[in-house]
């Protein structure tokens, strides 16, 4: 699906979205639109004697027959009449803007789940005692960071993920081996670059964007430290892992223009790098065009205390608090998302290549059980990173700024982090 | 209604009639009228602009996240505006566009007179030409960002201005990384291109206006070309060169569509070129938040730069129109 639930910021934007941007949202529609829904009376929840009427909001998937499937889904579900609504558009400013009416979704997916702010202002159910036991069967680092107060608030649906892409051919002809350190992916890009082909490749902005958090990651860090006070990366290994990254943009190895931004693998298939970062919603793209002549891997760890990893996410099933039938809602949910095990499968794998959010679901997907959509799955399961629940737009705009002044700008890290430190400090006591 | 007249009886009848019912009076008057046309304008003025304004100001002084009627203990008085005020990247955004408006309002400004004047004076195909500058204005920001970002100022070898500074021997330029400011370059001329046409309208219509008998005076006296243009042209066109001039201003300070097209890339936007809009959209609405608190501090902030600018810009006007 077209969709990259995470980014390096703290939510995904769609690849739609970015074009979207700029003619705003109509949210003054999406508000009439969805007036008409009121539900039923909550106490009629519980009795038999009548279904519970539900609205389930998605955004619009790009591959053809998701929308056909989620209508499926909702139509078997006996216990309630679900009415599925398919948004096209902004998505998450409609479905933020909807929440602050009376004729709010009672379930919608979210990227990565409710923000903290929508929990912190009461709009979404906790949806720890929904998912109970069944809790353990979900990749846990998929679900651990956007778990709030020990709570949790949405029920992942399916796994996308960004990572490494390279050229087998042409890193064996340059007498390289797919890197594992950052020094070697320096040392591979400089050598396969030629006047033809640039060496790795992400993005116009070398990087900056949508590297950000991987960074952190790879350098051995979390972004927000466990007590959930203070930034973690604020370290002497990662201000030197940020000037290796220099280093590395400065020299030749590191492609600084192509045809499309990083999210297209347009520039990896047309052959202008022989490395790009992108997502695995490329993968049936770059097969098609390359066949078994590429390979995917993590991002490199920096340094000695670094380790390789992969930005992961996920669109989550959330249940809104002002829903005249939440226990409906909630039960719902449940069954689709924790039960229907089948449909899951089907969700993630039969429209596009996606990682169920159960990895013990990933075996029976014929995708993922061999080849690139295989290592992508174990990579997602062994060294996959999910944007903090605490990560707010306040500290990746000021995050991603410093970024660019390090790396671009040449600015002491130091300095630069200091400032996102302090930018962080406020936002996070707010979130305590 | 028939033409007024200026003929007794017919003034005498319809005051009779008028003056028959107080319902007559109010149906037929201007009063009336006037409600007629103004109040659907002035309703949707109200509710879609006033109401909105005072709610902002209203949540500016709220902790206000991802609500609309916030409760009382997140009352935080000019917290928002003290931490927007101290925020030097807010700072930045404010001093950067500062300087873009001193180089952007000046530059259409000429721009839009040259051209105003260049077609006052050819004698053919004035129409067409005219049509040809102000197509621009018809062009989305959004996609007219779109051709300059992927095609024209594109960073990589095949982008057409690199095209062509590859093939007079010139390196490719990134245009839009930031290691120089040459981002300038693309953000003003896409900029000068939407907007110079409708500019150049406005002093097309101030131009009409001068009365050709004041040439013909001026030139009676030995006035010609500089002269001509010093002294009739100019003074004439002061009260639309001062719209013109506002408008700008405005337009510069409201700056978004282009920037953030241009320049944003999924979950970035660079600190470089940052308008203080795009910068407020990233903090308070980017990434699913509703910042509405912070948000609506920040516009405001805004608004009362904008009316600082205008009321400087007004008061030296009228010193300029004065000092003649």
């Amino acid at each position: 699906m077209a969709d990259n639930s995470f980014t390096g910021f703290r939510r995904p934007f769609s690849r739609r979205s970015m074009l979207a941007a700029g003619g705003g949202v109509a949210a003054a529609a999406v508000l009439a639109a969805c007036g008409s829904n009121s539900g039923m009376s909550s106490g009629s929840s519980s009795s038999a004697s009548a279904k519970a009427n539900l609205t389930q909001w998605y955004h619009e998937y790009g591959e053809d027959g998701v929308q056909a499937a989620v209508t499926k889904y909702a139509a078997a579900y006996d216990k309630a009449n679900v009415a599925v609504k398919w948004t096209t558009g902004d998505y998450e400013k409609a479905v933020s803007a909807a929440l602050l009416t009376s004729a709010v979704p009672d379930v919608f997916e979210y990227a990565n789940g409710p923000t903290a702010d929508m929990i912190l202002a009461g709009q979404v159910l906790d949806l720890t005692d929904v998912l109970g036991s069944a809790k353990s069967d979900f990749n846990q680092s998929i679900m651990a960071p956007r778990m709030f107060r020990d709570k949790v608030w949405a029920i992942p649906q399916t796994i996308d993920m960004q990572m490494l892409y390279y050229r087998k051919s042409v890193l064996s002809k340059a007498g390289v081996s797919a890197p594992t350190t950052f020094e070697a992916l320096v040392d591979a890009a400089a050598k396969v670059t030629t006047k033809d082909m640039g060496g790795f490749y992400a993005g116009t902005d070398s990087g900056v964007g949508v590297l950000g958090l991987p960074f952190i990651w790879s350098a051995g860090f979390r972004s927000i430290s466990s007590d959930g006070k203070s930034l973690d990366f604020i370290d002497p290994a990662f201000y030197s892992a940020l000037t290796a990254y220099k280093a590395f943009r400065d020299g030749t190895g590191l492609l600084r223009n192509a045809s499309a931004e990083w999210y297209d693998a347009a520039p990896f298939i047309n052959g202008e790098c022989a490395m790009q970062w992108t997502g695995l919603w490329a993968l049936p793209k770059v097969k098609a065009a390359l066949g078994d002549d590429f390979g995917v891997i993590a991002f490199p760890g920096f340094g000695s205390s670094g380790k390789p990893s992969v930005a992961a996410g996920a669109y989550g099933a959330c249940v809104a608090a002002k829903g005249a039938n939440p226990d409906a809602a909630k039960a719902f949910v449940k069954w689709l998302w924790v039960d229907q095990t089948d449909d899951q499968v089907e969700f993630s794998t039969a429209f596009g290549t996606h990682i169920p959010a159960k990895p013990a679901l990933a075996a029976k997907a014929s995708t993922l059980s061999s080849g690139a959509g295989a290592d992508a799955a174990k990579l997602v399961a062994d060294v996959g990173h999910v944007t903090d629940i605490r990560w707010t737009s306040a500290i990746g705009t000021a995050y991603s700024s410093a970024l660019t002044n390090i790396i671009v700008a040449g600015k002491d890290p130091a300095t630069e982090l200091a400032a996102v430190a302090s930018t962080a400090k406020t936002e996070l006591a707010k979130l305590s | 209604m028939s033409a007024p007249t200026v003929d007794g009886a017919t003034t005498t009848s319809l005051r009779a009639t008028t003056s028959s019912s107080g319902w007559r009076r109010a149906v037929g008057g201007r009063t009336f009228w006037f409600w007629v046309f103004v109040a659907p304008f002035l309703t949707g003025l109200l509710l879609f602009v006033y109401v909105p304004i005072g709610w902002s100001a209203y949540l500016s002084v709220f902790d206000a996240r991802n609500t609309v009627t916030p409760r009382p203990d997140q009352f935080v008085g000019f917290g928002n505006y003290l931490s927007l005020l101290t925020d030097s990247a807010f700072l930045t955004s404010l001093g950067t566009f500062t300087v873009f408006t001193l180089g952007i309002v000046p530059l259409t400004y000429a721009c839009s007179l040259g051209l105003a004047l260049m077609l006052q004076r050819i004698r053919v195909a004035r129409t067409f030409f005219r049509s040809v500058f102000f197509v621009p204005t018809a062009v989305s920001y959004v996609i007219a960002s779109m051709v300059w970002r992927m095609s024209i100022f594109n960073g990589a070898r095949f982008g057409l201005v690199n095209s062509v500074i590859r093939a007079l021997g010139g390196n490719p330029v990134s245009w839009l990384s930031g290691d120089t400011p040459v981002y300038w370059v693309v953000l003003v001329s896409l900029r000068l291109w939407l907007q110079v046409g409708f500019y150049m309208i406005l002093f097309i219509a101030g131009l009409n206006r001068i009365g050709k008998d004041t040439y013909e005076a001026a030139a009676l006296d030995g006035a010609s070309g500089w002269r001509l243009f010093r002294h009739i042209t100019w003074p004439q066109l002061a009260s639309t060169s001062a719209a013109v001039v506002l408008l700008l201003v405005i337009g510069a300070f409201q700056a978004f569509d282009e920037f953030y097209n241009t320049l944003a890339t999924i979950g970035n936007y660079p600190p470089f070129a940052r308008p203080p809009l795009v910068y407020l959209y990233l903090i308070s609405l980017g990434g699913g938040t509703q910042n509405l608190g912070v948000g609506s501090a920040g516009t405001l902030i805004l608004t009362l730069v904008i009316a600082a600018f205008g009321i400087v810009q007004l008061v030296i006007t009228r010193r300029l129109e004065r000092s003649r």
